[in-house]
Order: C-alpha cells, then structure tokens, then sequence
C-alpha cells in the first residue's frame, strides 16, 4: 500500500505540474482575459480550443485528477493533498526553464518552507478515516 | 483586486471540489490494483455519486478561474498562491470529513501558509 501510494503521489505530481505549465504557455498564447463582452468571450474560447498546448494541458491534468481520485479512495484528503504539493518545487522549475518565467530568491525560500511543511505532513498516519 | 477575486474563487471551489470528490471516493473504496479494467470500473462507479458530480462543478469553476488568472499572471504566481487551499483545505477535511488533523498535521499547513505569504511577498 506505502509503495503503491509512493508512486501514485509521484505520478500525481507529475502529472500535475506538467500540466499547469502547459496550460501557462497556452494561455499566454491565447492571450489576456481583461474584456468580457459576449464577442470577446466567444473569440477567447475559439483561440483556446484550437490552441494545442492548452489540449494537451488539459489532458495531462485530466491524469492528474484520475491519479489523485484514486489516492483518495484509502488515503485521507488532508495527507493527499500536502503530500503532493512537492509540484510547487517542481512548477516554478518547469516555468523557469521553459516559459523563461523569472523567479526571486525570496519566492525559491517560500517554495521551499512550503515543501518543509508538506514534509512534516508527510510524517503522519496516511489514513484516520474507515473507507467505505 | 481582481487577482486577489479569482485567487479566491480558484481555492474555495478548487477545495470544495476536492472535498465532495473525497468523498464520494470514501464511499467507493480503493481498488484491489491498478489495472486500467479495475481503475476504469473505480472510476465508472464513482460517476454514480452525487458528491462525485458536484466536485466535478466545482473543479470546472476552479479551472476556468485558473485559466482566466493565468492569462494575466505568471504560473509561478498563481500555482504557488492556490496552496491557500492547504489551511482551507484542512479545516474542511476536519470539519466535512471528519478526517484527524494532528498537530504535526496542523504545524505542516501553517508553514505551507507563511510559505505561501512569502511567495506572495517575492
């Protein structure tokens, strides 16, 4: 179960952070979202349905929901969900190095007292609930 | 102000979404493996709940929340500010699912907070 759970979680954060970078790239494509008349929605949606990066996004974090549903069913959601959050080391690394994102090295000492703190999560009992 | 409304539209339907989706997973139960049949059928037989459905509402209007903050912002912004969701997230797991926060549970979530602030302040 610990293994399984393991690699799931690893999949998850995959998964997860792969996606919102794809989806970052394809909405700057797309373009900014400040208007919101009927005309301008409708154009914005067009741009994003044949907009690729956004597709394959999506579809990366559609996995990323099966992955983490799955992980739900034996795990708690309040060790699940910090236990993934190693995603937020791993986004702005990814935004970084493809989207040329810049990153502060007051915003890298935050992501890493987030990862701390998931760490400590991680230490305790992965599941404090029946399931079923 | 308009960042700040749709940070806050993204965590609390993001996490409530979550929430409902536990639950109704709680009720399926986990798999006996990971084939694609058994997974496949999981997931088939939690599309019958109705906590299933509304997390499912719910993730739709995180997502085109996200989508709409990142057209203006940075991914390294918003991902990292959605981790609110973690303090929100953990008062929600106590309170609807009736999960044990403990204290290192507790400890963890307010330093992914005063991480996020830090973030935030970079």
């Amino acid at each position: 179960m610990k293994l399984r759970t393991g690699v799931l979680i690893a999949l998850t954060i995959l998964c997860n952070s792969v996606g919102n970078v794809l989806l970052g790239i394809g909405m700057k494509r797309v373009g900014d979202v400040r208007a919101w008349a009927v005309e301008s929605v409708a154009a914005l949606a067009w741009r994003m349905l044949t907009t690729s990066t956004i597709w394959i996004g999506a579809g990366t974090l559609l996995l990323f929901l099966i992955f983490y549903m799955l992980l739900l069913s034996w795990a708690d959601y309040s060790y699940v969900q910090p236990a993934t959050a190693a995603g937020y080391a791993i986004v702005p690394l990814l935004g970084h190095a493809i989207a040329e994102e810049p990153l502060s090295p007051v915003r890298w000492g935050g992501i890493l007292l987030i990862c701390f703190g998931v760490a400590l999560v991680g230490q305790t009992p992965m599941r404090t609930t029946a399931v079923g | 102000m308009q960042t700040a409304l749709f940070l806050a539209i993204l965590v609390l339907t993001g996490t409530a979404g979550d929430l409902c989706i536990t639950r109704a997973m709680k009720w399926i139960g986990s798999p006996a493996d990971l084939r694609p049949v058994t997974i496949a059928n999981v997931l088939a037989r939690a599309l019958t709940q109705q906590w299933m459905w509304a997390g499912i509402l719910l993730h739709a209007l995180a997502f085109f929340a996200f989508l709409a903050l990142l057209s203006w912002t940075n991914v390294s912004v918003v991902v990292p500010a959605s981790a609110l969701s973690y303090v929100v997230g953990a008062v929600g797991a106590k309170l609807f699912l009736r999960e044990h926060v403990s204290a290192p549970r507790w400890a963890g979530v307010f330093l992914i907070g005063f991480g996020v602030a830090l973030v935030l302040a970079g």
